[in-house]
């Protein structure tokens, strides 16, 4: 692990540490004389801004709770009493709320990096399911935060969400009011979401630093997807590319804090800031924006079940892609047809995501079936097409494309 | 081979484009049913460095509670909030008096005889709700709930009305859509069309997002509140001061917010530009 490291102690607290522990030669290895290539784009800076991300939500989490009441007749009011008396509670709290959606912006632009440069393919398909674990993760937690201000919109997404498990035969039921704790999303629900909703972020920690271990191991993939061949095609990580990321995470805050401090509600619905009453059924019962595109697959097929395992295949089918994709070329760059279908499959999304808030009626349906074809398609797709096609000629080498 | 292929991903992305266009085509046609149109309006609280016009509020206030507070409560207001800068800032004095002078009371107990009792507010307490619960005020109104008002200008923000709204809406930060809706609602009513007469206690209201029958009468008509700094007593000039007001009530913060926002952005954008000559200077001269 502490292979890079040139690394020499100096002085003599820093020798007797690194006989006993020889935590700053790893880190040195790891942070700073790391060999990334010279070729990365701006597409790999995501990564930075995801775990910047990841931070920022652990930390305003942490204070909010300070001041959070996870009870079903108090929780509304102690988000407002956060928003209104405690000092500086509004920043805390629209940090947390915005920061959400930001996180999911960041890791989205990441994973489409990956699936443009075939960061999956081999010798990196450990790192990419720990990635894939890592978005289902931050899934759950997001879908659990959403429920804690008890507004209209979470108990009514908590309660379409979690009855989507009453589809499965046999065990539905009495699989969704043991997720319930009750007969109802009610005060028990509440509870655990709040212990989970706390406990999976430092869970999402933990597989980043196995997903930075794996990382680590195989090395950075790189835009041309020839892997790096000798010493000239990479460049220390420091100064290199830390300076570099933390350009982009600057843009990236501005970006975030033009809507903490300019809109703070534009991603959230307006009926959660209605206190939730199992009695009044909002019109419409939208999920949040990050998670449409799902949503929509899960409605675009007539049956419950279908759609369930429809929507859960669509992340599963993550999880396989290092063996569906046959071709041993990376980057989409020299596969000039499987690229014309990586944006396809881009586009499909967004319009999936459009679909998801739209009512399931009418053409919404019939354009949502044709897109989550589009959507499965692109995976069979490129388990042909790496059969077939005919790649464009790479480079020799990362510092042959450089100087062309 | 190359200029081929770069073709083929025009088409294709052309035809893509399409499709999500018809789509966004079918929406309005397909949603017609619900959608409400709302005129915006012009808000000094508007965009990157608005804030809130305190004498406006105060004017709100003062609709608020010579009117809708028969029958809206405002649970999560203080008084104390009336006095804090970025609002409406009364002093201490006027708000200790209007309490004085309106008599309001709060419960409170129980006492040493374990009884629950009612005492002048202060400066402390919410203001009092009308209705002593949400069945007594249905009670009260025809079985109808007059939400209470802390948060109704949040709760109500009525997208645009075209598909992709949210877009231009982020790109100009245009948040006032709960404003929006309550000016248009106050100032929508007008006699039902033929063939959509509203039942018996209910009112014809184009802008009502849950219908166009509203079981709230127009609350409000010319020359009802009186006004001591010489603004227009109509009922669009009313409209919009108790509008801007409840906004202030959902956003206490907004002012506060918006400054404190300037000056981080201002401290990230030279941050930024600082990190972005350190890049250039460290790669210049590294192929990449
Ligand atoms: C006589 C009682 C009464 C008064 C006075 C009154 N309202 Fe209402 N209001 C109601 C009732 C009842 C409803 C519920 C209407 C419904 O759901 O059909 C309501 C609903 C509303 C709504 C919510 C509409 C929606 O989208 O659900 C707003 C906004 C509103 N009132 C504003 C005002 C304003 C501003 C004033 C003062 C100028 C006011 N009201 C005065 C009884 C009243
Ligand atoms: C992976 C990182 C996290 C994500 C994606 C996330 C997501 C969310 C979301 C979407 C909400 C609802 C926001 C709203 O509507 O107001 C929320 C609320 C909340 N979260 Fe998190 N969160 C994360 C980490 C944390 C952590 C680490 C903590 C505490 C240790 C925490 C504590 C809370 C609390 C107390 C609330 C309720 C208060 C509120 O609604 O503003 N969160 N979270």
């Amino acid at each position: 692990m502490a292979g890079h490291s040139t690394y020499q102690p100096q002085n003599a607290i820093a020798k007797w540490l690194e006989r006993r522990l020889p935590i700053i030669s790893m880190m040195h290895g790891q942070a700073v004389a790391f060999p990334t290539p010279r070729n990365l784009n701006y597409f790999w800076t995501f990564g930075a801004i995801a775990m910047f991300m990841l931070i920022t939500m652990i930390l305003t989490g942490i204070v909010l709770v300070m001041h959070y009441t996870p009870h079903t007749s108090l929780a509304f009011n102690s988000v407002e009493h956060i928003m209104r008396d405690v000092n500086y509670g509004w920043l805390i709290r629209n940090l947390h709320q915005n920061g959400a959606s930001l996180f999911f912006i960041a890791v989205y632009m990441h994973i489409l990096r990956g699936l443009y440069f075939g960061s999956y393919k081999e010798p990196r398909e450990v790192l990419w399911i720990l990635g894939v674990l890592i978005f289902l993760l931050m899934m759950a937690t997001a879908f659990m935060g959403y429920v804690l201000p008890w507004g209209q919109m979470s108990f009514w997404g908590a309660t379409v969400i979690t009855n989507l498990f009453s589809a499965f035969p046999i065990v539905g039921d009495p699989v969704v009011s043991w997720l319930w704790g009750g007969f109802s999303v009610d005060n028990p629900t509440l509870n655990r979401f709040f212990a989970l909703h706390y406990l999976l972020p430092f869970m999402i920690l933990g597989v980043v630093v196995l997903h930075i271990w794996a990382l680590h191991v195989s090395g950075n993939g790189n835009p041309t997807g020839v892997e790096v061949k000798s010493e000239q095609d990479t460049l220390p990580f420091h100064p290199y590319y830390t300076i570099k990321d933390l350009f982009a995470v600057a843009v990236f805050f501005i970006f975030f804090l033009i809507f903490v401090f300019y809109m703070p509600m534009f991603f959230n619905h307006p009926d959660n800031n209605i206190e939730a009453n199992p009695l009044v059924t909002p019109a419409h019962i939208v999920p949040e924006w990050y998670f449409l595109p799902f949503y929509a697959i899960l409605r675009a097929v007539p049956d419950k079940l279908g759609g369930v395992l429809a929507m859960f295949g669509a992340i599963a089918v993550m999880f396989i892609l290092p063996w569906l994709d046959t071709s041993k070329i990376r980057s989409m760059t020299y596969r000039p047809i499987a690229k014309v279908f990586f944006w396809l499959f881009v586009v499909a999304c967004v319009a999936l995501g459009y679909l998801g808030a739209a009512p399931a009626e009418g053409l919404y349906v019939v354009f949502s079936r044709i897109f989550m074809a589009i959507y499965f398609g692109y995976f069979v797709f490129l388990f042909v097409i790496g059969l077939v096609e005919k790649p464009k000629p790479l480079p020799n080498s990362i510092t042959e494309s450089v100087l062309s | 081979m190359f200029t081929q292929t770069k073709s083929r991903v025009r088409t294709f992305l052309a035809a893509a484009t399409l499709a999500i266009g018809a789509v966004a085509a079918a929406t309005p046609a397909l949603a017609s049913g619900d959608v409400v149109h709302i005129e915006r309006q012009k808000w000094s609280f508007s965009g990157a460095f608005g804030t809130y016009d305190k004498a406006q509020l105060q004017r709100g206030f003062k609709v608020y509670k010579e009117v809708c507070s028969a029958c809206h409560g405002m649970g999560l207001v203080s008084f104390r909030n009336l006095v804090q800068s970025g609002g409406p800032e009364f002093s201490e004095a006027q708000v200790k008096a209007l309490i004085k002078e309106a008599g309001y009371e709060t419960l409170d107990g129980p006492n040493d005889q374990g009884e629950m009792f009612k005492r002048p507010s202060r400066l402390s307490d919410r203001l009092p709700s009308p209705f002593p619960n949400p069945e007594a005020a249905r009670a009260a109104n025809n079985g109808a709930y007059p939400p209470d008002f802390s948060m109704i200008a949040k709760a109500r923000a009525v997208a645009g009305s075209y598909p992709g709204s949210f877009l231009v809406d982020g790109l100009t930060l245009y948040a006032e859509h709960g404003p929006d809706y309550i000016y248009n609602l106050i100032t929508g009513y007008k006699d039902a069309p033929k063939g959509h007469e509203c039942a018996d206690g209910l009112n014809y209201n184009d802008k009502f997002l849950s219908g166009t029958c509203i079981a709230m009468a127009a609350p409000i008509s010319d020359d009802q509140v009186t006004y001591e700094d010489g603004s227009k007593q109509t009922v669009d000039q009313y409209a919009r001061d108790v509008s801007a007001f409840l906004n202030w009530a959902a956003e206490p913060k907004l002012n506060e917010r918006k400054q404190i926002g300037f000056l981080t952005l201002l401290f990230l954008t030279v941050l930024a530009g600082l990190l972005y000559l350190t890049t250039r200077k460290l790669w210049s001269g590294i192929k990449h």
